[in-house]
C-alpha cells in the first residue's frame, strides 16, 4: 500500500514537473532548437582543420622548379593563393593585416642551388595569432615540400608510415562532435535542474509542496527526473546529427552511450539540484550555475585535451563529471570501447551524484533562511 | 540639464550600491574572471609538451637507436622503450600512450637501400593533438636521418639535385605558446559576460521585481534609467579589463605590441556594443530566464566558438565564416590579437572599430526603442 | 496583493449602469483627471479582455477620492493609466489638465504614484532609498531636511533608516513606500491599495501620514482600497466593477442607499455568531450581508424586504430571529458596497451561492456537530512553550496554546508579531527552537511524510503554479495526497462544485482574478479533506464579497468537524473565530473568545479597537520596562 501511495506521488509529481517545462511552447523550442543549431554550426565552425589556408607567394626564383613547388602547394585543396607577388615587404603586409596565414618566399637562387646539388631554404611567414593554427600550417607545407623533394629523386631512406587509429583522417570534427553529445546537454540539464526549486522557492510554491507528504527523496526523484530527460533527448539530437549529418561513424553500443549518458545526467542533475537547493532565488541559481558551468566545460577535455593541463588542475577535474563523460563518449563513440573498459569513468561521476543528491534533498528542508 | 545629471548620478549611486551588495554581480563580475583568468593561462593548452610515445624496435640496432634518438631530448616527447608491438598496442588502447613508433626487424638493410620504412600510429581522438604529434615526428626523424645521410657520406645519393628545405617563422608568437592567444580571447570573453549576460540580467530584474513602475513614474527619463545601468557596468567591464591587463602582462607574460590608449579605446568600444545588447536583450524579454538563455545563445556560446578565438574563422566553410563576421565578437577578437601581437595596424584597427560603431549604434538604438515608460 | 488581472473573456455585457449618484459631477475645472469615454483593452494571442468599458469619471482637486470595487474592476489599470503607463485604447484622459497620451512625461513629472507593488530596493537601506526618490524628484536639499525628518518622524522609521529595506516587515515597508512617494509634495497623488497586507495598527499609522500631508497641502488624491472603512474617509468615493462605474457619490450619498436596511440582531443562548451568520447569509432573498459584531450579528435587509423589516426573517417556525429584537442601525459604506454589487450580479452568475450542498439545509440546529457547551472537544494542537529565534533575534518566545477539534481559531498580530513563523513551525516548515509541539498527535517537522495528508495549508500569497490551468494543479496535489485515479476524478468534481470554480477547469490559474484564486488555494488545501486546516491571511486583499463567501464556507467547514487556524488582518473576521490569539513580538498577548479579548482591550466596541488597545499597552509597557532597566 504506501508502495502503491509513493508511485502515486511520484507520478503526479513526475507529470507536473514536464508540465511545467513543456507546456509552454515557447520553452519546448528553447529546449530544442538551439541545440540542433549548435550542433550543426559547431559541426562546421569548431575545427582546427586547415582546409582553407589563404597563402600568398613571393617566387623571387621564377624558375621551372619554383613553380612546379608552387602548383603542388595549390595542388592540394588546402591551401589557396590569395596572390603571387613580387616583393617580400609586400608578403609581410599580406600577414601583418591578416589577409593570409602564410607567406611562402622562394628565394632568387633556389634553382640554382638545387640543381647544383645544394639545399635551397625556403622561407615560410606564418601569421602566429594562433599559433596553434600556424604550428598546423607549418605542419602541412613541410609535408608538402617533403614530398616534391621526394618527388625529384631525394626520397629520404627512411619512409614513416603515418596511421591514426579511431580517426584516420584525424578529423577535428570527430574529436568535437561526439563530445558535443555530453557538453551541449550538461548546459540545459543544470540550468533546469537549478531554477526547478529555486523557482518554486521564488514564487512560493515550494512550501506549499513540502506541507503534502512527499518526502525529500521524493521530491528529489521528481526533480531530477524532468532535467535527466531533457538531457537525453537533447544528446539524442545531436547523437543523430553526428550519425546521419556529419556521418561520423560509431564503433561502439548505443546502450553503452545511454548507460553513460546515464549515470552523467545524473551526477549533472545532482550538482543543479544543489545549486537550486542553495539559492533564493532564480536570478541567484542562473549566476551561480553559470559560474560554476564554464570551468566545467573549459576543463572538460572539450577543446584542449585535460593531459595539457598541470598535474592540480589534473587532480581538480575529477570532481568535473562532464570531463568524464566525454571520456567515455568519445570511448564508445570512436573507439568501440566495451562497457567494462569504460567503467571505471563512472565511479568519480558516481561519487558526484552521491554527495549532491543527498545534499541536495537535505538542503530542501533545513536550507538556514 | 543640471537636473537630468542629478537624476543620472543618484541612480548611478544607487546601481553602484546595488552592486557592491548583490553577490551575483561580484560574482560574475570579479570571481568568474579570475577563475577564468587561471584556467585560461594555466588549465588551457593546446601546446604538444613531452607527450608519452610508445618506441618498438624489433632489433634495436645503434642506426635505428640514432634516428629516434631524437625524441629523447625533444620537450615534445617523453618515449617509452616497450619489447614488443603487442605491448605497445595495449599501452594505447588504454591511453598510457598517445602515439606508437615502430621499426621493423629489416631495417637497417632496408635503410641502406634507401627505402626503410618507420610507422607511427597515432591515437587520432584528439584531433588536433594527434596531427601535431604526427608533424613533429616527422621532423625530428627527418633531422636524424639528414645528420645520418651526411655522416654515411649518402648524401643525395641517387641524383645530383639538392632538397628545398622549409624555413618556418611564425611571426608574432615565435615560441607558439597558446596562451598568447588564449589571453586575448579571454578578455573579449569576459567583457561579453559582463556587458552582456550581467547586464540582461540586471535589467530583467528591474521589470520582474516592478521597481520600473514608480520609478516610471517620476521626472526620470528612459536616457537616464538606460545610462544608469550602462555606467556603473561599463565601470565593472574596464575593471575585469584591468584584471585580465594585468594578468596578461605579468602572469603570462603575454606582449603588448599595440598602443595601450588604442587598446582601451577598442576594448570601451565593445563593452558598450556588449552593454547594448544585453540591455536590448532584457529590454526586449523582460524576463531573467529568456534573457539569460538568450543572452548564452546569442553572446557567449558563439563569443568562444564562432570569434575566431579557438578556431581560425579564415578556414571554416563559409557559412561559419559568414556567420562568424556577424559578430560583434569576431571583429574585437580581430582587434585584441592585433593589438596585442602585431602591434598598431591601422587598417584592421579602423576596420573593425568602424563595425563596432556601427553595432553599438544598433543595439543601443533597439534597447532605447523597447525601453519605453509603458507597462504595455 | 492583487492586481486588477483581465477577467476572461465571456463575461455579459451589460447596459451601461447609470451611476447612483451621477448627477453630482463636480465642476469641471475642478477635476485633476477627467476621463472621456475611456476604454482599455489588454490583448493577448488567446483572449481579448476590456479593463475599461467607456469610463467617464472626473476627480475633484483638493480632495480625497476612494477607488472601490471587487478583483478585476479595473482600479489598477484606471490608476496606470492616469500616470502614462498606459496608453488608453480609446477615449480621452487628461490628467492636471494634459492629454495622458501625448504627454505622460510632464504629468509624469507632477505627480506622485505608490503602485500596488512598490519598486522598493531591498538591499538599499530606507535612508538610501528616500535619498534616491529625492534625487529623482529634484528635491532641494534645504526642504529634503525638514521633510524627510517629518516623514521619518511619521512612519515611525528614524531608528532604522540604515536598515536595508528588505529586512523591514511589511507594515514597515509599505510606510517607507509611502514616505518614497510623498517625498515631495505633488500636484496628484495616487495611491493603489497602499494598505493590503498591513495590519490595523500601521493602517491607521499610513492614514494619519495622508491624511496629515492632505491637510497641510491641500493634496488631491486618488487611492484605491478594498477596506470600505478607508473609503468612508474620503469625500469622494468612486465603485468600480468590470470596468464600469456602477456608483459614485459623497460616502453619506452612498450610504444613504441602505438606510433603513441595516439592522442587529441578539444570539440566543448557546448560539454561535457565525451560525446565526450562517443563517441569515443563506436567506439571500432577504439579506444582502451579516456580520458578527460581538455579541450580536449585523445584518442588511434587501431592498425588497424594506417595507417588511427583520420580520420577513421571523415567518418560519424554525427561525432564530425574534422579530422584536432586532435592532435597526445606521448604515455603512460597506453595506451600499454589497448592495450595489448585488445588484449588478443579481441573476448574473454564482456570487452568494450558499456554500453547502443544496441538500442539506443550513439550519443552525441541524448543521452543529460541534460539542455542546460543557463537553470538551479533544486537543488537535497543542503548543507549549514554543521559541524560535534567528540568530540573536527572537521571532516567538514561548508561546503556548491549544487548539480543539472542530474550532476557529485565529492568530492576530501587527506585521512581524510572529504569526507567520508559529504557523510555518505548526507546519513543519521551519524548525522549532525549542519547546513542544504536536499537531494532530504528532510534530510534523520529526513525524512521517505521511502524517501531513492530516493538515491543508493555504499560504499568504497564491503558491500554486501560476502556468498550470486549474484541473492540472489540483491534478497534482490530489496525487501527491495520495488520492487514487478514481476517488480523485470524483474529489475535483466536488471540489470544482463547492468552490465554484466549475467552467474554469482549464484557465490558467495564474491568469485567474484574486476571488478566482484565492477560492483555488482553498480548494487544493481541501482536496485530502485535512482534518486540519491552516490559512495564513487568506483574505488579504480581498473585496468584502468574496470575503463573506469565504468565511460562510469556513462556517460549514467547521460544522463538519475540521479544525481551522487563520490569521488576518480584518479584525472584524476575527468575530468569527471561536477562539483567538494575539501576538506581539513574538509574546501571546492575549487568549481567549472573542468578547474575552475585547474586555482584556477595554471593553472596546469593536474588535479593531480592542486589537490596537491591547498591542499598544503592551508596547508601552514593554518600553516601560526597558526605560526602567536602562536607568536601573
Amino acid at each position: 500500500m504506501d508502495i502503491i501511495l509513493m508511485l502515486r506521488r511520484l507520478r503526479s509529481l513526475c507529470i507536473k514537473e514536464l508540465l511545467i517545462i513543456f507546456k509552454d511552447p515557447a520553452n519546448r523550442l528553447v529546449l530544442i532548437i538551439p541545440v540542433i543549431l549548435q550542433s550543426l554550426i559547431f559541426g562546421y565552425a569548431a575545427t582546427y582543420d586547415l582546409n582553407f589556408i589563404p597563402y600568398v607567394l613571393c617566387d623571387q626564383s621564377r624558375s621551372a622548379l619554383s613553380r612546379d613547388l608552387a602548383a603542388r602547394l595549390d595542388g592540394t585543396d588546402k591551401f589557396v593563393r590569395q596572390a603571387t607577388l613580387s616583393s617580400s615587404a609586400e608578403a609581410e603586409a599580406w600577414i601583418y593585416d591578416g589577409k593570409a596565414l602564410l607567406a611562402v618566399q622562394i628565394g632568387s637562387d633556389f634553382a640554382d642551388r638545387i640543381l647544383s646539388g645544394q639545399n635551397a631554404d625556403i622561407q615560410v611567414i606564418l601569421d602566429g595569432r594562433n599559433s596553434t593554427t600556424a604550428a598546423m600550417a607549418q605542419g602541412y607545407i613541410a609535408q608538402i615540400v617533403e614530398a616534391w623533394n621526394a618527388g625529384h629523386g631525394n626520397a629520404s631512406p627512411v619512409n614513416l608510415v603515418t596511421r591514426a587509429w579511431f580517426n584516420p583522417q584525424l578529423e577535428t570534427r570527430w574529436n568535437i562532435m561526439p563530445a558535443m553529445i555530453g557538453s551541449l546537454s550538461i548546459i540545459q540539464i543544470m540550468v533546469l535542474a537549478a531554477l526547478s526549486v529555486a523557482r518554486e522557492r521564488e514564487q512560493g510554491t515550494f512550501d506549499q509542496m513540502l506541507v503534502t507528504p512527499l518526502s525529500p527523496w521524493e521530491i528529489l526523484i521528481g526533480k531530477a527526473i524532468p532535467p535527466i530527460v531533457v538531457g537525453l533527448v537533447q544528446s539524442s539530437f545531436i547523437l543523430i546529427v553526428c550519425l546521419f549529418w556529419f556521418g561520423i561513424p560509431f564503433a561502439g553500443s548505443i546502450a553503452d552511450l545511454y548507460i553513460s549518458l546515464g549515470v552523467f545526467t545524473l551526477s549533472c542533475a545532482g550538482i543543479g539540484l544543489c545549486i537550486s537547493a542553495i539559492s533564493l532565488n532564480m536570478q541567484q541559481a542562473l549566476v551561480y550555475c553559470f559560474v560554476s558551468l564554464l570551468p566545467m566545460v573549459l576543463l572538460s577535455g572539450l577543446a584542449t585535451p585535460v593531459s595539457a593541463m598541470p598535474e592540480a588542475l589534473q587532480i581538480a577535474t575529477c570532481a568535473n563529471p562532464l570531463r568524464f563523460a566525454l571520456v567515455c563518449v568519445r570511448r564508445v563513440y570512436l573507439e568501440g570501447s566495451p562497457l567494462a573498459d569504460i567503467a571505471q569513468n563512472f565511479i568519480p561521476m558516481l561519487a558526484v551524484a552521491a554527495v549532491t543528491l543527498p545534499l541536495a534533498g537535505w538542503l530542501f528542508r533545513n536550507r538556514l533562511s | 540639464m543640471k537636473a537630468f545629471l542629478r537624476r543620472l548620478a543618484a541612480l548611478t549611486v544607487k546601481e553602484l550600491r546595488q552592486i557592491s551588495r548583490d553577490p551575483s554581480s561580484i560574482m560574475i563580475g570579479l570571481v568568474l574572471p579570475i577563475i577564468l583568468i587561471l584556467i585560461f593561462g594555466y588549465g588551457l593548452s593546446l601546446d604538444v609538451n613531452n607527450v608519452p610515445i610508445a618506441v618498438v624496435m624489433e632489433h634495436s640496432t645503434p642506426l635505428s637507436r640514432e634516428l629516434l634518438s631524437g625524441l629523447n631530448g625533444s620537450r615534445y616527447f617523453s618515449p617509452r622503450y616497450v619489447a614488443s608491438m603487442h605491448e605497445a598496442e595495449e599501452l594505447l588502447n588504454r591511453r598510457e600512450v598517445d602515439a606508437i613508433i615502430r621499426t621493423a626487424g629489416d631495417f637497417d638493410s632496408r635503410f641502406k637501400k634507401g627505402h626503410a620504412e618507420m610507422q607511427l600510429i597515432l591515437h587520432g581522438v584528439d584531433s588536433t593533438t594527434a596531427t601535431l604529434i604526427g608533424q613533429y615526428t616527422s621532423a625530428a626523424v627527418a633531422l636524424r636521418v639528414q645528420s645520418a645521410l651526411e655522416r654515411a657520406g649518402m648524401k643525395n645519393a641517387g641524383s645530383g639535385t639538392g632538397s628545398a628545405v622549409v624555413q618556418g617563422r611564425i611571426w608574432f608568437n615565435e615560441a607558439a605558446n597558446s596562451t598568447w592567444y588564449l589571453v586575448p580571447g579571454l578578455i573579449v570573453i569576459i567583457m561579453t559576460l559582463v556587458g552582456a549576460f550581467l547586464t540582461a540580467l540586471i535589467m530583467a530584474r528591474e521589470w520582474e521585481r516592478g521597481t520600473l513602475e514608480s520609478l516610471f513614474v517620476s521626472p526620470v527619463g528612459r536616457a537616464e534609467i538606460l545610462l544608469s545601468k550602462i555606467i556603473p557596468y561599463f565601470l565593472l567591464g574596464m575593471a575585469g579589463l584591468l584584471l585580465c591587463l594585468g594578468a596578461a602582462r605579468w602572469l603570462f607574460e603575454v606582449p603588448m605590441r599595440g598602443s595601450l590608449l588604442l587598446f582601451f579605446l577598442s576594448s570601451s568600444l565593445y563593452l558598450v556594443v556588449a552593454l547594448g545588447m544585453g540591455l536590448a536583450i532584457s529590454s526586449v524579454t523582460r524576463s531573467q530566464f529568456l534573457s539569460c538563455q538568450i543572452a548564452i545563445v546569442v553572446s557567449f556560446l558563439p563569443a568562444v566558438i564562432l570569434s575566431g578565438f579557438l578556431f581560425d574563422l579564415r578556414s571554416v566553410p563559409l557559412v561559419a565564416r559568414i556567420v562568424g563576421n556577424i559578430l560583434p565578437a569576431t571583429h574585437y577578437m580581430e582587434l585584441l590579437k592585433t593589438l596585442f601581437l602585431a602591434g598598431d595596424n591601422m587598417g584592421i584597427i579602423l576596420r573593425d572599430c568602424a563595425a563596432l560603431i556601427g553595432y553599438a549604434i544598433l543595439f543601443m538604438g533597439v534597447a532605447i526603442r523597447f525601453t519605453r515608460k509603458k507597462l504595455d | 496583493m492583487e492586481t486588477d488581472a483581465p477577467r476572461p473573456p465571456g463575461t455579459p455585457v451589460l447596459p451601461q449602469a447609470t451611476g447612483a449618484c451621477s448627477g453630482i459631477f463636480p465642476e469641471p475645472e475642478d477635476a485633476v483627471v477627467r476621463a472621456r469615454a475611456l476604454c482599455r483593452v489588454f490583448q493577448s494571442k488567446k483572449q481579448t479582455v476590456t479593463a475599461l468599458h467607456a469610463l467617464d469619471v472626473d476627480i475633484p482637486a483638493g480632495r480625497m477620492t476612494a477607488l472601490v470595487g471587487p478583483d478585476g474592476a479595473g482600479k489598477t489599470t484606471f490608476l496606470r493609466m492616469a500616470c502614462g503607463l498606459l496608453a488608453p485604447s480609446a477615449g480621452s484622459l487628461f490628467v492636471l489638465g494634459l492629454d495622458a497620451s501625448h504627454a505622460a512625461q510632464q504629468i509624469q513629472n507632477r505627480i506622485s504614484y505608490m503602485p500596488q507593488r512598490f519598486g522598493l530596493y531591498e538591499d538599499l537601506s530606507v535612508m538610501e532609498n528616500m535619498t534616491l526618490y529625492a534625487d529623482l524628484h529634484g528635491v532641494p536639499q534645504a526642504v529634503r531636511k525638514k521633510r524627510f525628518s517629518r516623514l521619518l518622524d511619521m512612519t515611525d522609521l528614524a531608528a532604522f533608516t540604515a536598515r536595508p529595506a528588505g529586512r523591514l516587515s511589511g507594515g514597515m515597508k509599505q510606510k517607507l513606500a509611502l514616505a518614497c512617494t510623498l517625498v515631495r509634495s505633488p500636484d496628484l497623488l495616487l495611491l493603489d491599495e497602499p494598505s493590503v497586507g498591513v495590519d490595523p495598527l500601521s493602517r491607521r499609522e499610513l492614514w494619519a501620514i495622508i491624511t496629515g500631508m492632505v491637510e497641510e497641502e491641500h493634496l488631491s488624491v486618488v487611492i484605491s482600497t478594498a477596506y470600505m472603512d478607508e473609503a468612508e474617509r474620503c469625500s469622494h468615493v468612486i465603485v468600480l466593477h468590470e470596468g464600469r462605474i456602477l456608483a459614485q457619490g459623497s460616502p453619506e450619498s452612498l450610504r444613504s442607499l441602505t438606510d433603513g436596511l441595516c439592522y442587529t440582531a441578539p444570539l440566543s443562548e448557546g448560539m454561535k455568531a457565525r451560525t446565526l451568520q450562517a443563517w441569515l447569509l443563506d436567506r439571500p432573498a432577504a439579506v444582502m450581508d451579516a456580520v458578527p459584531e460581538g455579541s450580536v450579528v449585523r445584518f442588511v435587509l434587501t431592498p425588497e424586504c424594506r417595507e417588511k423589516g427583520p420580520a420577513a426573517l421571523c415567518s418560519s417556525g424554525d427561525s432564530p430571529l425574534r422579530k422584536d429584537s432586532c435592532r435597526p442601525v445606521a448604515p455603512r459604506l460597506e453595506d451600499s458596497f454589497m448592495l450595489l454589487l448585488r445588484h449588478e450580479s443579481a441573476g448574473q452568475e454564482e456570487r452568494p451561492a450558499p456554500a453547502g450542498d443544496n441538500s442539506r439545509e443550513n439550519t443552525p440546529e441541524r448543521s452543529a456537530p460541534s460539542p455542546a457547551p460543557g463537553e470538551e472537544a479533544e486537543t488537535v494542537i497543542e503548543v507549549r512553550d514554543l521559541v524560535r529565534r534567528f540568530g540573536t533575534f527572537t521571532a516567538v518566545a514561548s508561546t503556548s496554546f491549544s487548539v480543539r477539534r472542530g474550532e476557529v481559531f485565529g492568530l492576530l498580530g501587527p506585521n512581524g508579531a510572529g504569526k507567520t513563523t508559529t504557523f510555518r513551525m505548526l507546519c513543519g516548515l521551519l524548525p522549532a527552537t525549542s519547546g513542544q509541539l504536536c499537531v494532530a498527535g504528532e510534530n510534523l517537522r520529526t513525524a512521517a511524510a505521511q502524517a501531513r495528508t492530516r493538515v491543508g495549508y493555504v499560504s499568504q500569497k497564491f503558491s500554486l503554479y501560476g502556468n498550470l490551468s486549474v484541473l492540472e494543479n489540483l491534478h497534482f496535489f490530489g496525487g501527491v495526497y495520495g488520492i487514487g485515479p478514481f476517488a480523485l476524478r470524483r474529489r475535483i468534481r466536488e471540489v470544482l462544485e463547492e468552490f465554484d470554480l466549475a467552467g474554469h477547469e482549464h484557465d490558467m490559474s495564474g491568469n485567474l482574478p484574486g476571488g478566482f484564486k484565492q477560492r483555488l488555494s482553498m480548494a487544493v488545501g481541501m482536496l485530502h479533506r485535512p482534518e486540519i486546516l491552516f490559512l495564513d491571511e487568506p483574505t488579504s486583499g480581498i473585496d468584502p464579497l468574496a470575503r463573506r463567501m469565504f468565511w460562510r464556507r469556513i462556517t460549514s467547514l467547521s460544522e463538519e468537524g475540521t479544525t481551522i487556524i487563520v490569521t488576518t488582518h480584518f479584525m472584524e473576521e476575527a468575530e468569527y473565530c471561536d477562539r483567538m490569539l494575539i501576538q506581539d513580538a513574538g509574546r501571546v498577548l492575549a487568549l481567549g473568545t472573542p468578547g474575552e479579548v475585547r474586555h482584556q482591550g477595554g471593553d472596546a466596541p469593536t474588535m479593531e479597537e480592542a486589537f490596537i488597545h491591547i498591542v499598544e499597552s503592551s508596547r508601552a509597557a514593554r518600553d516601560h520596562d526597558r526605560t526602567k532597566e536602562g536607568t536601573a
